[in-house]
C-alpha cells in the first residue's frame, strides 16, 4: 500500500481519494490536528492525497501516519530520501499522540515483503511489529517520527520480543474435584487433539473442567503463537505492549452467537469469527444445542479443514481455524436427566425434538462423548485432583509418540473392534473415531502397539444410544 | 354381515363401530360398497384383512368383550403368530433409562425363548420391547391406533419395517385413518387380546399401560408388573399394580415359567478378572466414578471393563449410569 501526497493549487484543500472508508476520511481531521499539536506547518495549498492501489478498499485509522509523513514530504519539510524504505502505520490522536491500531503484525509482514526495511508505529505496537522480520521503530507522538526523520532524534528500534520467561497462567486441573472419567477424557482430548463433547445435568462442572483443557494442552511453539497474534492482532484484541501471544486462545462464545459471529464476517465485512479467535486453542461451545443450527452447521467445514473460507461483500478470505472443540450439553431440555434426585419433566417430543439439533454430521466430529452424571454428595469432598502441570507433562510425551507416527494394532484389537461394529451400535465413521482414540490411548500408556484395552476404553467415549439414537 | 364393509365404514367415517348400524347412512355406504375395490386397493398395499368371523381370526382377541370387525394386517410373518403364545409388553412412553432396559431385556429373552412379543410400537417403551425382541431372534407384532398404512410415530417407520420382516403389523382401522387419542385406548383392547399374558414394565398413575392391564385382567389374562423405585412416578402405576395383586416380574423367567417353558439355563459369559471386579461393584446405577471409587482401579480401566462388559451383554449405559442387564 502507498501513501502519495501531492500539493496543487493555492485554493487551501484537502483531498483524500483512493476508497478509504469513514476512518479513512476522517484521517484529514486526526492528522490535521496532530500536525499543529506536534509544532509542523501544515501546507495553505491545495492538498491531495492517494491511498494507492486505488481499486482496493482500505479502512481504519492506521493511515494517518503515513498519510503525515506523505505530508510532510509534499510540503517540502522533509526530504524525499528521508523516507526511502519507509513504512507506517498509527491512528494519530488530536494532540498528535500515536495510537496503536489492529493487525499491526500483519501490515509489518506485508511491508517487509514489499521491500520496506523499517516500520514506524505506536510505542505500544513496536513489540508486535517487530514479529514481522522488520526493524519497528517506536514513536509515541508526531513530533517524535518527524524528529527521527529528520536524523534529530536517536530511537533504539524495537527487537523482537524475548521469549516469555514466565509460562501464561491458566485455570488449573486442581480445582477439579472427582470426575475421574470426565478428566481422563480431557487428558486424551488434550493428547491426542480430539474434539470433547460432554454431556449431563447442570452444575456438574462440565465447563469448569473444559476451561482447563488449554492448561493441559503444549505450549505453543514460535509459529503457533505468531499465528495467533497474527489473528488477535487483526481482530484488535491485542493487549497494547504485548508482543507474541504466548497463551493459547481459549474462546467461549455465548449460544446466541450468529453464524458470521462463530465462522467471521457480519455486516458485510470481512473479520474474524470466534472459529478463528480459536484457532491452535480451544473452542467452547457451552449449551450446544443452544445455538443456532447454521451456527453449527457452519463448524462443519473448519473442523475438517483447519480453515474457514469467507465470502462477503468486502471480498472473501480465508481465515485459520485450527481449534479443538469442547461442546456442552444437558441430557434433555428441563436438565433433570442424568440427576437422580430430579425426574425429568420433558414430553417425548420436546425431548426428539432437542436431540435432533445435534445433527449425526456434527457428532460424528466428537471424537470423545462423554456423558458426566450429578456426582453424589460425598464426591464433592474427594480430595483436590490432580494438577495440570503433570497432565500436561504426560500430553507433550504422548503427542511426541503419536508424531512419530502410527502405532500397529493387536490382533486381539482387530477383534474386539469387528465384534463392537457388529454389535454395538457404531458407524463406519464410528469405527475410525474409536480408532483414532484408542492409538491415543495406547501412546498415552506408551505400549509399543494399540491392544484390546485400548479399543475397550476408546470404545466407553463413544456417542451413548440415546444420543445417536 | 359384511365385516369388510363395516371396518371400511369405519374408515371412512371416522368412527369407532364394532357392531353393525341399523341407521339409513350405513345401508346407504353399504349399497355404495364396491368390495372387489377395496380388496384390490388392501392387496396393492400389502395389506391382508381378517374378518372377525374368519377361521384365521386370532382366539384370543375373538374372545374379548368388544372385538372388532376384523383386523388389517401386514408384514411377512405367518398369520399364526398371532394364535402363538405371546406376551404384551407394555409401558411409558417417558420412559426411564431403567424402564427401557428391562422392556429392552424382556422383550430380547422372551422373544430369544420363542415367544411372541405384542406391543403398541410408541416411544419408550413399546419401542424397546419390539427392539428387544428383533435383537433376540423373536417375532414381534405391533398393533396400531391408527391406519394400518400410517406409521405412527413417524420416526418409527423404520422400527416398523423391520418388524415387518418377521412379525406383523395389525390394526383394526382400515388405511387412511389418522390417529387420534381415543383410538389408543381401543387399540389396547387388542394388545391385552392379542396376549396370553401382559407386563406393565413401567407407568404412571391412570396411564394408557393400566388401561391395556385392566382389559387384560378383565379377559382372565395374567398381568405382571415390573417393580419400581417407590419415589419414582414412573413406577407408581406399576407398584399399584403389584399392591392390587399383579404378579410381580422378577426376571425374565418368570413370564417363561407361567406359559410352562423352563429357562434356558443362562449362557456362562467369561469375561476378565477386571471386568468381573467391576460388574461385582455394579449395584444399582452407578457412575463410572463410583466405580472408579468402589474397586479401586483408574478410570481407563474401569472404563475398558465396562465395555467388555457391554459387549458381553452384561451391563449396559443410560444417561451416564450403568446397571446390570441380565438378573442373576
Amino acid at each position: 500500500m502507498e501513501v502519495e501526497a501531492q500539493i496543487r493549487g493555492q485554493q487551501p484543500g484537502f483531498v483524500l481519494v483512493g476508497l478509504g472508508d469513514r476512518a479513512c476520511q476522517e484521517a484529514k481531521e486526526r492528522v490535521r490536528g496532530g500536525f499543529v499539536s506536534a509544532g509542523l506547518r501544515w501546507p495553505r495549498e491545495r492538498l491531495i492525497v492517494n491511498l494507492a492501489p486505488a481499486a482496493l478498499k482500505k479502512e481504519g485509522a492506521g493511515f494517518d501516519l503515513p498519510i503525515a509523513i506523505a505530508i510532510l514530504v509534499a510540503s517540502g519539510q522533509m526530504q524525499p530520501d528521508r523516507v526511502e524504505g519507509l513504512a507506517a502505520v498509527g491512528e494519530i490522536a488530536l494532540g498528535g499522540h500515536i495510537r496503536p491500531v489492529a493487525g499491526t503484525v500483519v501490515v509489518a509482514e506485508a511491508a517487509r515483503r514489499a521491500g520496506a526495511e523499517r516500520i514506524l508505529c505506536a510505542t505500544e505496537s513496536a513489540p508486535e511489529a517487530a514479529l514481522g522480520g522488520i526493524e519497528a521503530i517506536p514513536v509515541g507522538h508526531l513530533r517524535e517520527a518527524a524528529d527521527f526523520l529528520w536524523g534529530e532524534l536517536q530511537i533504539e528500534p524495537c527487537g523482537p520480543p524475548e521469549p516469555d520467561p514466565c509460562p501464561p497462567a491458566y485455570r488449573d486441573l486442581a480445582d477439579v474435584r472427582g470426575q475421574e472419567r470426565a478428566r481422563r477424557a480431557l487428558e486424551l482430548a488434550a493428547a491426542g487433539g480430539h474434539n470433547l463433547l460432554l454431556a449431563g445435568p447442570p452444575g456438574t462442572g462440565k465447563s469448569m473442567l473444559a476451561r482447563r483443557l488449554p492448561g493441559i494442552l503444549p505450549p505453543l511453539t514460535f509459529d503457533e503463537a505468531l499465528d495467533v497474534t497474527r489473528v488477535w492482532s487483526v481482530a484488535g484484541l491485542l493487549r497494547p505492549g504485548h508482543g507474541l501471544m504466548h497463551r493459547r486462545p481459549f474462546r467461549a462464545p455465548h449460544h446466541s452467537a450468529s453464524m458470521p459471529a462463530i465462522v467471521g464476517g457480519g455486516g458485510g465485512r470481512l473479520r474474524p469469527g470466534e472459529a478463528t479467535l480459536a484457532h491452535n486453542g480451544v473452542l467452547l461451545l457451552d449449551e450446544l444445542p443452544e445455538f443456532a443450527r447454521p451456527a453449527l452447521e457452519a463448524l462443519r467445514q473448519p473442523l475438517e479443514d483447519g480453515s474457514i473460507a469467507v465470502a462477503r461483500v468486502e471480498g472473501r478470505a480465508v481465515f485459520p481455524a485450527d481449534f479443538q472443540l469442547v461442546g456442552t450439553m444437558n441430557l434433555c431440555p428441563c436438565g433433570a436427566r442424568g440427576d437422580p434426585k430430579v425426574s425429568c419433566s420433558c414430553s417425548p417430543q420436546r425431548l426428539a425434538a432437542f436431540r435432533d439439533k445435534l445433527s449425526r454430521a456434527l457428532l460424528d466430529r466428537f471424537d470423545l462423548v462423554v456423558t458426566v452424571p450429578r456426582p453424589r454428595a460425598e464426591e464433592l469432598a474427594a480430595e483436590p485432583g490432580e494438577p495440570s502441570t503433570p497432565v500436561r507433562e504426560r500430553v507433550v510425551e504422548a503427542r511426541e509418540r503419536l508424531a512419530d507416527g502410527g502405532l500397529p494394532r493387536t490382533a486381539a484389537a482387530d477383534d474386539l473392534l469387528d465384534r463392537a461394529v457388529e454389535s454395538l451400535p457404531l458407524s463406519g465413521r464410528g469405527r475410525a473415531r474409536v480408532a483414532r482414540v484408542s492409538l491415543t490411548i495406547a501412546a498415552l500408556a506408551r505400549a509399543d502397539a494399540i491392544d484390546a484395552e485400548h479399543v475397550a476404553e476408546a470404545l466407553a467415549y463413544r456417542a451413548p444410544a440415546e444420543l445417536a439414537a | 354381515m359384511n365385516e369388510l364393509a363395516l371396518a371400511a365404514y369405519a374408515a371412512a367415517t371416522g368412527r369407532h363401530v364394532v357392531r353393525e348400524p341399523t341407521d339409513a347412512h350405513y345401508r346407504a355406504f353399504l349399497r355404495r360398497f364396491d368390495e372387489p375395490a377395496y380388496r384390490e386397493r388392501l392387496r396393492e398395499l400389502g395389506v391382508t384383512w381378517l374378518g372377525r368371523t374368519s377361521p384365521r381370526f386370532p382366539h384370543g382377541v375373538g374372545a374379548i368383550f368388544d372385538p372388532p370387525a376384523g383386523l388389517f394386517v401386514r408384514g411377512h410373518g405367518a398369520a399364526g403368530i398371532l394364535d402363538s403364545p405371546s406376551v404384551a409388553i407394555v409401558g411409558a412412553r417417558a420412559c426411564s433409562p431403567y424402564g427401557a432396559q428391562v422392556a429392552r431385556t424382556l422383550g430380547r429373552e422372551l422373544g430369544r425363548a420363542g415367544l411372541v412379543v405384542v406391543s403398541g410400537m410408541a416411544r419408550g417403551i413399546d419401542a424397546e420391547a419390539h427392539r428387544g425382541a428383533l435383537d433376540g431372534g423373536g417375532r414381534t407384532v405391533a398393533v396400531f391406533g391408527c391406519g394400518i398404512d400410517r406409521d405412527y410415530p413417524a420416526s418409527h417407520a423404520e422400527l416398523a419395517r423391520r418388524i415387518g420382516e418377521t412379525g406383523l403389523v395389525v390394526s383394526e382401522y382400515g388405511p387412511g385413518v389418522e390417529p387420534a387419542p381415543w383410538r389408543f385406548p381401543a387399540r389396547n383392547r387388542i394388545v391385552a387380546g392379542l396376549a396370553a399374558a401382559t407386563v406393565v414394565v413401567e407407568a404412571r398413575e391412570r396411564s394408557g399401560a393400566l388401561i391395556t392391564a385392566d382389559l387384560a385382567l378383565e379377559e382372565g389374562r395374567e398381568v405382571f408388573a415390573v417393580p419400581g423405585e417407590i419415589t419414582s412416578a414412573l413406577s407408581a402405576g406399576t407398584n399399584r399394580l403389584l399392591a392390587l395383586g399383579a404378579t410381580p416380574l422378577l426376571e425374565p423367567a418368570d413370564v417363561l415359567r407361567s406359559f410352562g417353558i423352563e429357562a434356558a439355563a443362562a449362557a456362562q459369559v467369561r469375561v476378565g478378572g477386571t471386568a468381573a471386579r467391576v460388574l461385582g461393584a455394579l449395584a444399582g446405577a452407578l457412575a463410572v466414578d463410583e466405580l472408579v471409587r468402589a474397586t479401586g482401579l483408574d478410570a481407563s480401566a474401569v472404563a475398558a471393563a465396562l465395555t467388555e462388559l457391554e459387549l458381553a451383554g452384561l451391563a449396559a449405559a443410560g444417561d451416564g449410569l450403568y446397571r446390570r442387564v441380565a438378573a442373576r
